[in-house]
């Protein structure tokens, strides 16, 4: 497996699955977030869903006052798109990092 | 006078829904941690989802917050009069079958002052969607109690707690016809979506109500936190009982809420019973209802 | 343009003013119907039910009149011409969604054969006590046209004028009709389609992608119209809105909605009112009636001029907007103005109010239930001579 991929997920920091049978053998997807930060009302619903723990409240304010998320463990995220289905001011998104991209940027 | 924060940097300015959005007036009004702005995003998952061209897409919706979504959603959108978004959405789907006409408005909207419609449409099994977004109140008005507010809660008009027994919507839609009753969460979005999307490709009446945290006035009055403790609690006690019968589907204040897909049969719709029918009365003589304007 | 061949029943026949109505409306081109049965319209409705099916048009009766004034506005969203038919009860439930009609500028027709009232009142019995409801029925402010019928032949002909003028002024019309009108049988004379002249909808023509549902041509201040399916992705609500339709809530924003409402109908009402007259040159005493009245008034006005009066009629074939102009040009010239009406008095306030004191306004009410005794508006007429 190319080492610029993220391992495959460690059942010990995944909250919600069993380890898979295949995770060796199957490839992870991983997203690329995108978050537009002033349309944030700080609700953190993508923050306590997030099932592998990539979001976090940021310090800063936006221009409407409240704090937005941050991407801390960023390449932990999946695209599993469950942040953009449930952020109700549609300020998140992810897209898939496919694999050539993912080489094409080593 | 403090200085204001740095602005982060933005990844952009532009979201994927964005084309879907009417993008002059966002952002919305609803309050933070409500969750319209969800359903709207599982909306428009669903109508990706089904391919269906957004032309033919007509959303009307009734008076209160959840009435608010007509107004954002870039598809032919009807803002109408509290409780007569169904029969005004009949009028539409009738003339012109070929629209999919979807009713998205709130629980007081639908089963209150529009309930006459609501068992109405479903009894006459108009090919018409509805998503119920029920916040077991009247938010936009200010808290009042609605016919979905459950027992013992707190709402402006109930100051000491409601005595009232509340509508079980799934019951009340499946009693009266409709052929396809699911029930979700803002929180099961996935599943929401997915219920969304068969309501639309199911012909025939169907419901989706989506239980929804209103944090500035359930929450607030109930001392329930905000919208994402509401959402936790969703998480903690609904519990997925896909074909449950609908008469067990009661909610209680603070209890177990039953959510799935409980309905999901084959009737024929208005127009199909209509053509039908005449179809035999008339003969060769009758040329099928297809709309009434070229 | 003119009426499509498959709505109309060409010919002379024996009907009544609610199946003469129920033909009118089909040979306007109406082909979308919501309506709830209430005596005395519910023959309009039923005569719809059994016209539509073979004329491509659809009915539905839904299930309470708040729901069919909503269904009848979808309809004309969705393309179609639209009616509605109902009695004061009726009407009273219909006022909220007239209003949505009103600022969504929705055209279509509604219909209401009047009966005895208030409330559940006299079913079966004629009326013209909701004659200012039809002005002043729903809430805010508006301008609204209405139509009166006084003969089963006006039935027909007055609806299509009621469908023409929805189209022209994007504007629910009302066509006022009466119990006695509309359960009197008399010959209708149908024209040949070629000959029934039909206002079309005012379509927009543009680009899609430019349109906004309330922008304005400044030539009639009505703004163009789409149907829900055409790729618009429109707007509209009953909010006060801006020209994009989307809510703008704000006294200036109130003023250019609701003020063009207002103005699109009262600075045309010149071009709008319809009026027969007669004998007006030289009148001293001026009949001015609608709908059933003016046949009733008809023998009361010959009798006194037989007997020396000089009497004008003035008959108002569009109620509303009232012919204000025409009353003030008439006031000073004339010693009075008698108003025979089946109520206790509604109209007589507007012509009273027209008439700024420079001549008699003598009521001749009557409380519903019948036709008035034409002895009684000859006695009023006697009066105003005097």
């Amino acid at each position: 497996m190319p080492k610029d991929l993220p391992a495959a997920p460690d059942s010990s920091k995944s909250k919600y699955w069993r380890k898979p049978l295949d995770a060796d053998r199957v490839k992870v997807p991983h997203g690329e977030l995108h978050i537009l930060t002033d349309r944030c009302k700080g609700c953190m619903f993508c923050v306590e869903y997030c099932p592998r723990d990539v979001l976090e409240m940021s310090e800063e304010f936006n221009v409407k006052g409240y704090h937005y998320p941050v991407a801390e463990n960023d390449p932990a995220c999946v695209n599993c798109r469950l942040c953009e289905m449930l952020c109700p001011e549609f300020a998140i998104f992810c897209l898939e990092v496919k694999e050539e991209d993912a080489a094409d940027d080593s | 006078m403090k200085e204001p924060a740095t602005l982060a940097p933005e990844s952009g300015t532009s979201h994927p829904m964005d084309e879907l959005l009417r993008m002059d007036r966002i952002p919305h009004i609803w309050c933070p941690t409500c969750g319209l702005g969800t359903v709207v995003t599982a909306f428009a998952a669903a109508l990706e989802k089904l391919e269906l061209p957004l032309d033919d897409v007509a959303v009307v919706s009734g008076i209160g917050c959840t009435g608010r979504v007509a107004g954002y959603i870039k598809v032919d959108s009807f803002h109408t009069t509290h409780g007569r978004a169904l029969p005004f959405a009949t009028g539409l789907h009738l003339t012109n079958p070929k629209l999919k006409v979807v009713v998205i408005s709130g629980d007081g909207d639908l089963v209150s002052i529009g309930g006459n419609h609501f068992i109405h449409s479903a009894r006459r099994n108009v090919d018409i969607t509805v998503v119920c977004v029920n916040n077991f109140i009247y938010a936009m008005t200010g808290g009042q109690v609605a016919p979905t507010t459950p027992l013992t809660a707190n709402a402006s008009t109930m100051p000491y707690g409601n005595y009232e027994r509340p509508f079980n919507i799934p019951y009340l839609a499946e009693s009266s016809g409709a052929v396809y009753v699911a029930r979700w969460s803002a929180l099961h979005v996935r599943r929401l979506t997915t219920a969304i999307a068969e309501a639309l490709a199911k012909p025939g009446f169907s419901v989706v109500e989506v239980i929804s945290p209103c944090s500035t006035l359930y929450s607030r009055r109930n001392r329930l936190g905000t919208g994402l403790d509401l959402m936790k609690f969703y998480h903690d006690n609904c519990v997925i009982k896909h074909d449950a019968d609908t008469r067990d589907l009661d909610i209680g204040f603070q209890k177990e809420i039953v959510v799935g897909k409980f309905v999901d049969i084959e009737r024929p719709t208005y127009v199909d019973s209509m053509n039908e029918w005449y179809g035999s009365v008339f003969g060769d003589d009758y040329e099928p209802y297809e709309g009434s304007v070229k | 343009m003119t009426a499509d061949p498959k709505g109309v029943l060409t010919g002379e026949h024996y009907l009544d003013g609610d199946h003469a109505a129920a033909e009118g409306a089909l040979a306007a081109g109406c082909r979308f119907f919501a309506g709830y049965p209430i005596t005395p319209s519910t023959e309009v409705a039923e005569r719809i039910a059994a016209r539509f099916p073979k004329v491509g048009g659809i009915f539905v009766q839904m299930e309470d009149e708040l729901a069919s004034m909503a269904a009848i506005l979808g309809g004309s969203w969705a393309g179609a011409k639209s009616m509605t038919v109902t009695s004061g009860p009726g009407f009273s439930l219909m006022m909220e969604n007239l209003g949505l009609g009103l600022m969504m500028e929705v055209p279509t027709v509604i219909v209401n054969v009047q009966r005895g009232g208030p409330s559940t009142g006299l079913p079966t019995l004629p009326g013209q006590a909701d004659i200012m409801q039809a002005r002043w029925g729903s809430h805010g402010d508006y301008e609204i046209i209405a139509v009166s019928p006084s003969s089963p032949q006006e039935a027909f002909d007055h609806t299509i004028m009621a469908f023409n003028f929805a189209e022209k002024y994007r504007v629910p019309t009302l066509v006022m009709m009466d119990e006695c009108v509309g359960h009197m049988t008399e010959k209708i004379v149908v024209p040949q389609p070629e000959d029934i002249e039909i206002v079309p909808r005012k379509w927009y023509e543009g680009k899609v992608g430019d349109y906004l549902p309330y922008e304005v041509d400044e030539k009639d201040m009505i703004p163009w119209m789409v149907k829900a399916g055409d790729g618009h992705r429109f707007h509209t609500t009953g909010l006060t809105h801006d020209e994009r339709g989307y809510p703008v809530m704000n006294a200036d924003c109130q003023e250019k909605c609701v003020g063009r409402l207002v103005d699109k109908i009262r600075k045309r009402v010149e071009d709008i009112v319809v009026l027969e007259e007669d004998e007006m040159d030289g009148a001293e005493v001026v009949v001015v009636s609608y709908g059933i009245s003016s046949r009733v008034a008809i023998p009361a006005i010959e009798r006194a001029r037989r007997d020396g009066m000089k009497v004008g009629s003035l008959r108002l074939v569009t109620v509303w907007p009232f012919p204000d102009f025409r009353i003030r040009e008439l006031a000073p010239k004339v010693k009075s103005f008698v108003i025979p009406e089946i109520n206790y008095g509604q109209l007589y306030y507007e012509i009273e109010r027209c008439a700024g004191g420079q001549a008699k306004t003598i009521l001749v009410p009557h409380g519903g239930g019948w036709v008035h005794d034409d002895q009684d508006i000859y006695d009023a007429i006697k009066e105003g001579a005097k």
